[in-house]
């Protein structure tokens, strides 16, 4: 039956790479970096400096409490001058320290590589190090490095597939870093009895396929390790369809990638464990596309975290147009900021400055019932029911059409011919069916008393 | 202040009045070869159609107090199509009621774009037939390709469709009746020298259109392969020329332009299959067995009508077949 096999799944946006082969240049010269603490999925550390102390590079200023949690470091030295509580992207508050930057960038004294003889030791150098998945989730790391005991990994599965358009920094990573991305997996294999490894690559990064066999070839775990080249397709390197790409597997409905035996790792997260474990050097830095048709140049960044998107575009070379919308992330799946001197996180691979004319929104048609939403569905649900359901706040109809498997990536929406907000509603339509569920939860609670 | 907005924050070029304008222009061939075959009356009568396809869908928004989509071309589309389905000699106030109809009781009246259940045009077509009988049996040529009288005449000629001109071929009853029973080729046949429709006697034409679409993936080949191809073999079977029957009739034009229509067939390739074996079916079973020896109007409606239940089947079903309503919290089960 492969003939009704569906092929078309996923879109195909205008790729737009047009920072490819571009070095990345420092940005440095900033007066201040405000750094929220939140920058994971999970409850967010706890701030551990005071107003008026001074900070070093790579200095812990908030410390994880929770088992989740990931502490965050200082990315300049100099003097803390405020702490203050800010709405993020996210609509969430979350603590903020502000270090005024002495331009010296001394690094803390006490940082150094760590010693790493166990499982144990290895998580516990991969939590100090700051580290949660790069790719933009930003799940903390060491907590997906330790999968329930029952659940035996077979394959770390590397993503290399950058399927948003505009961003080239995993490109370059990959051309530039491959002896600390190899590095990264071997340790990862190692510690976490691993067996295999897979790359996996889009076929538009031709460059970084070379870099990475170059490198390959002269691993001692060569053998372990396979990189594969897949079609260059949106949205490819989401961790589920990566996943089915690469290995045939399926995560099971509300499963997580250790359900089928995978580990699924950004090419930069194993950079920087890599990294690290050399050097002790905690994530203060964050390799970034600036990209967008604002912008006077576009370019690949090394930013202090924390330094904010305003100084970043001074910095750049300022705006051509009038910048009407700033994402972070790719245009699929990234989060529109509604500032300026919003701070740079640690899951940030980019920001793209839309002019008046790309930032316009289109209005919305009737359904022609075209079926396009359906067919290119990497999920394989049906975005237009589940769309009408949403907005009937119908709860039964949307868990019947498995809302909750929505990776939200957009694609719908994307190819909608009525340019309908279909990915938009389905978000709101998971949110009905947890409403109705905790309500149900409640009223089971009440009957039971 | 900046904008926000919920990703994502790019769409695909394509939208409903860009499909829509791919499907009028892919029209533009057959209409053009429309008035090479039939002289300027046949533009009259698409121009009388498509414009009061557009005034209805105005008029009937805005008594319906909806939002004005005259500019999504999805009028023109139908009127271009109703006009394809009408003889070139047909009286103007004609394609007017049919345009009222295909509009207004068979659009706007369900909802409007995406509500509708029927191809519009075919709708109004089907109900012009059976309004206007006389009118529209009447399959015209120009009396000069006919190869008859004067060699420059313009004139319009009543003809026996090649269609039906078979089946008096095959009637013996039929055959003692007729004067004479006129015999086309294939040639004839592919480029237009035969009675019919005003827009469906030019193959070549409606291929130079059908290729266009396929070109810019507004339509695939999944439904009119499935459709021509089931079509095909009924008649094989049935003891007819296959190549004849795709040549005549409005087969060529249902497959690729009517049956196509987004709206009115199923969301899947699965259920594009389906559509097409099932229309194929009925139209074999027409052009063999039925009253009038053209079937691909009542085919095409009748699985329009049969599109939500092909839908169920197909696209529009959980998943999982044994999804359950996972709302309930565990221990209370």
């Amino acid at each position: 039956m492969s003939f009704f096999k569906r092929r078309n799944v996923g879109v195909h946006p205008v790729y737009a790479k047009n920072t490819s082969g571009a070095n990345p240049r420092v940005l440095s010269n900033i007066s201040q970096v405000k750094i929220p603490v939140c920058m994971q999925i999970g409850p967010p550390p706890q701030v551990c400096v005071a107003k008026g102390d001074q900070v070093k590079v790579g200095q812990l200023i908030a410390k994880p409490e929770a088992p989740m949690s990931v502490p965050v470091h200082a990315s300049v030295s100099g003097e803390v001058i405020d702490i203050v509580s800010e709405v993020q992207a996210n609509g969430r508050p979350c603590d903020v320290v502000v270090i005024k930057n002495d331009k010296r960038f001394s690094p803390a004294p006490e940082l150094e590589a760590p010693v790493v003889n166990s499982k144990e030791d290895f998580l516990a150098a991969v939590r100090a190090s700051g580290l949660v998945g790069l790719g933009g989730a930003g799940f903390p790391t060491h907590i997906k490095l330790n999968p329930p005991a029952d659940k035996p990994i077979d394959f770390l599965l590397v993503n290399g597939m950058e399927c948003e358009p505009y961003i080239t920094s995993d490109d370059w990573l990959m051309q530039n870093r491959a002896k600390e991305i190899f590095e990264g997996i071997s340790q990862v294999l190692r510690w976490c009895q691993i067996p295999q490894a897979i790359i996996g690559l889009e076929n538009n990064t031709p460059e970084a396929l070379a870099a990475l066999n170059k490198e390959l070839a002269t691993r001692p775990d060569k053998d372990k390790i396979k990189i594969v080249s897949l079609p260059a397709v949106y949205p490819q390197g989401a961790e589920k369809v990566l996943i089915t790409s690469l290995t045939g597997r399926q995560v099971p409905p509300q499963g997580l990638p250790h359900d089928v035996g995978c580990l699924v790792m950004n090419v930069a997260s194993l950079a920087h464990i890599a990294s690290y474990l050399e050097n002790g050097m905690p994530l203060v830095r964050r390799l970034l596309t600036l990209d967008g048709p604002a912008l006077n140049r576009s370019g690949l960044y090394d930013a202090p975290i924390g330094s904010s998107i305003a100084d970043l575009l001074d910095f750049a070379g300022g705006l051509v147009k009038v910048a009407d919308k700033v994402i972070m992330g790719g245009p699929m799946m990234g989060v529109a900021v509604s500032r300026l001197d919003a701070p740079i996180l640690k899951m940030n691979n980019a920001i793209l400055v839309f002019d008046h004319e790309t930032a316009k929104l289109p209005e919305e048609g009737p359904c022609i019932h075209c079926g396009r939403c359906a067919l290119h569905c990497p999920m394989h649900l049906m975005p237009t029911m589940l769309d009408k359901y949403a907005r009937k706040s119908d709860a039964e109809h949307l868990a019947l059409f498995d809302v909750n498997e929505c990776i939200e990536c957009g694609a719908c929406t994307y190819i909608c011919p009525a340019k309908r907000y279909l990915v938009q509603n389905i978000r709101v339509g998971k949110q009905i069916v947890r409403n109705y569920q905790a309500a149900a939860q409640a009223q089971q609670t009440k009957e039971a008393k | 202040m900046l904008n926000i907005s919920a990703s994502p924050h790019v769409r695909h070029q394509d939208s409903t009045p860009s499909v829509m304008r791919d499907v009028a222009l892919a029209l533009l061939p057959a209409a053009l070869a429309s008035a090479y075959f039939f002289g300027v009356g046949s533009w009259l009568v698409i121009m009388v159609s498509v414009a009061s396809c557009i005034v209805f869908e105005a008029l009937s928004q805005l008594v319906m107090k909806r939002p004005q989509t005259i500019r999504d071309w999805s009028a023109v589309v139908t009127g271009l199509l109703l006009a394809f389905n009408l003889p070139a000699d047909i009286p103007l106030w004609m394609p007017v009621v049919g345009a009222f109809f295909a509009i207004v009781v068979i659009k706007q009246a369900f909802g409007g774009l995406g509500k509708n259940f029927l191809n519009p045009a075919l709708g109004a077509r089907v109900i012009m037939a059976i309004a206007f009988p006389v009118q529209m049996n009447s399959h015209v040529i120009k009396e000069s390709f006919a190869g008859k009288s004067f060699l420059s005449s313009l004139d319009l000629m009543s003809q026996a469709t090649p269609l039906a001109a078979v089946r008096m071929a095959n009637d013996p009853d039929a055959i003692s009746s007729a004067t004479q029973v006129i015999t086309y080729d294939y040639k004839q046949l592919f480029l237009g020298y035969k009675p019919g429709m005003l827009g469906e006697v030019c193959i070549l034409a409606l291929a130079i259109g059908a290729i266009y679409l396929l070109s810019r993936k507004v339509i695939d080949l999944y439904i009119p392969l499935s459709y021509i191809a089931t079509a095909l073999i009924f008649v094989t079977l049935a003891g007819e020329d296959p190549l004849y029957h795709l040549l005549s009739g409005g087969l060529f034009l249902g497959a690729f332009f009517m049956a196509t229509d987004y709206v009115t067939n199923p969301a899947s390739r699965m259920g594009h299959i389906i559509f097409g074996i099932g229309c194929g079916l009925l139209t074999g079973l027409m052009r063999i067995y039925g009253a009038s020896p053209e079937g691909v109007s009542f085919s095409i409606l009748l699985m329009n009508i049969l599109t939500p239940h092909i839908d169920q089947l197909t696209v529009f079903r959980p998943r999982r077949r044994k999804a359950r309503l996972n709302l309930v919290p565990a221990e209370r089960k």
